[in-house]
């Protein structure tokens, strides 16, 4: 294993790992956001809300991520949507994300207790006073883990957008190898650099979970 | 148009889940002060009655009126929603389970609903949950969470936080069931103390000792309709009705 050449490269591999914390946090909060709104769509009262909801769940999650990105990125200009590789990554991934976060902050909402929604209605509470300030800060709390496993995943499927060329952890070791010939070097390095950044990752959300849950 | 001349007036309530009737029918009259308990079996429908009174399970049929309002009527859906929050102000509820907000103190549980219903400050809200707490004997216990609290205590909680909104109707749904024996009694002064002040209360329940100490009147359900109403005395000591009598033997049985 060449060493030496792994201690040379690693400053721009390292840059190339700051690149993959930006794309991970601009997707995740994408990804929350489109969640969120996926959620409250598939627990509208309307059944047509709930339908839009269920079809986006199903559309990004039963179809390959890869795909979705080819499609934005090659397919955008085509229907008028012009993006650079790094806002189609984003913007990808993260619609991507919100599907999964999606039925993750659903089973969240429905986990609570009936008898909260009930307590809260009874008291003459809104629908809306109901869902945040009783249901909404206790599923919150019951959220952090389970959408730290989405962040988990989130965070390797940022790999897939070396295929539109963002010059990110993954892409950055596919062009070193071009120049060293040395794929084992080059890959074993961006791995640790993910390792590192997903392990940080899950102390943060192992952190957040402990300070937030309730007792 | 009728008139509606009694505080709180059930008419011809009725409620099915699909092909079951729940309840068949029922007519009942509260008068303001008055403790009207119910009593029954598993399955009679005494949850069901007590919770289409501020419409938490809306009926099929019939109406709910009270203090001359009637809480069920039919409205489009932002007006209805608006009506019945009003309502529901007006009428306190208390669970079997309590249905404490576990992410909030004690003091946040009884001050959150008037904080944002009533036109008071914040302090306004914590003094008034201070006060419902200092009369269910919670007071040092304001800044507690939920989990830190014995059932019995919850329940005591549980209750403050419906008398925080003033409401002018308390309805108790086996307020001690779920109660260790030995905490069943806190609770029980607590309805004890409301009836001496002369809470209009309705009471659904199991302990025909309590039935027969603080209500004004009995009601005995079945298979979703009244079989017998009347003063305690009579309804739970002499009753006139088989099935009555039947339901307080095996009561008795399953109790000793
Ligand atoms: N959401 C529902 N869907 C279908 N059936 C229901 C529903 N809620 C209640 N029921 C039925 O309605 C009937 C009456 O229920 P209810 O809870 O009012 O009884 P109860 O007298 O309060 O009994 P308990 O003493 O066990 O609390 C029961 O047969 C019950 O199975
Ligand atoms: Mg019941």
């Amino acid at each position: 294993m060449d060493i030496e050449l792994m201690l040379k490269v690693y400053p721009f591999f390292l840059k190339a790992a700051w690149i993959t914390i930006l794309l991970s946090v601009l997707t995740a909060g994408l990804g929350l956001i489109c969640g969120i709104l996926g959620a409250s769509a598939r627990l509208s009262r309307f059944s047509i809300v709930r339908f839009l909801g269920a079809a986006y769940v199903s559309v990004f999650r039963g179809t390959p991520a890869l795909i979705q990105l080819f499609i934005l990125y090659f397919g955008g200009p085509q229907i008028g949507i012009q993006l650079d590789a790094f806002e189609a990554g984003v913007i990808g991934l993260g619609i991507n994300a919100g599907a999964y976060m999606t039925e993750t902050i659903r089973g969240g909402i429905i986990s609570i207790d009936r008898g909260q929604r009930e307590a809260a209605r009874t008291l003459g509470l809104s629908r809306w006073q109901t869902t945040y300030k009783v249901i909404l800060p206790q599923a919150a709390r019951l959220l952090v883990r389970p959408l730290g496993v989405n962040l988990n995943m989130l965070i390797k499927a940022t790999a897939l957008v070396a295929a539109i060329s963002v010059i990110e952890l993954t892409y950055t070791a596919q062009r070193y190898i071009g120049s060293t010939y040395k794929p084992f070097e080059m890959f074993l390095l961006a791995g640790v650099l993910y390792m590192i950044i997903i392990y940080a990752t899950g102390r943060g959300v192992a952190w957040l979970d402990r300070k937030v849950r309730i007792n | 148009m009728t008139e509606h001349t009694h505080f709180v007036e059930i008419r011809h309530a009725q409620k099915s889940y699909g092909a079951l009737e729940v309840l068949k029918d029922i007519s009942l009259n509260v008068e303001r002060g008055q403790i009207v308990g119910i009593i029954g079996s598993s399955g009679s429908g005494k949850s069901t009655l007590l919770r289409a009174i501020n419409d938490l399970d809306p009926l099929t049929g019939g109406e709910v009126w009270l203090d001359g309002i009637q809480v069920n009527k039919s409205l489009p859906h932002r007006q209805y929603e608006k009506h019945i929050n009003a309502m529901r102000q007006q009428i306190g509820m208390v669970f079997q389970h309590f249905n404490l907000f576990p992410h909030m103190t004690v003091r946040e549980n009884v001050a959150m609903a008037p904080k944002l219903l009533k036109e008071i400050s914040k302090e306004e809200a914590n003094q008034l949950a201070a006060e419902q707490l200092d009369h269910v004997g919670m007071l040092e216990r304001i800044d507690y969470y939920p989990s830190q609290l014995s059932g019995g205590q919850k329940q005591r909680v549980a209750i403050a936080r419906a008398l925080a909104m003033k409401p002018k109707l308390m309805l108790f749904d086996e307020a001690t069931s779920a109660l260790d024996p030995e905490l069943v009694e806190e609770v029980n002064q607590v309805m004890k103390k409301l009836a001496e002040e002369h809470m209009t209360m309705i009471i659904v329940t199991h302990e025909m000792d309590f039935a027969a100490s603080v209500c004004d009147r009995v009601l005995f359900m079945d298979k979703g309709v009244v079989v017998e109403e009347g003063p305690p005395e009579v309804v739970l000591e002499n009753p006139s009705q088989k099935r009555t009598r039947e339901f307080l033997r095996k009561h008795i049985e399953g109790a000793s």
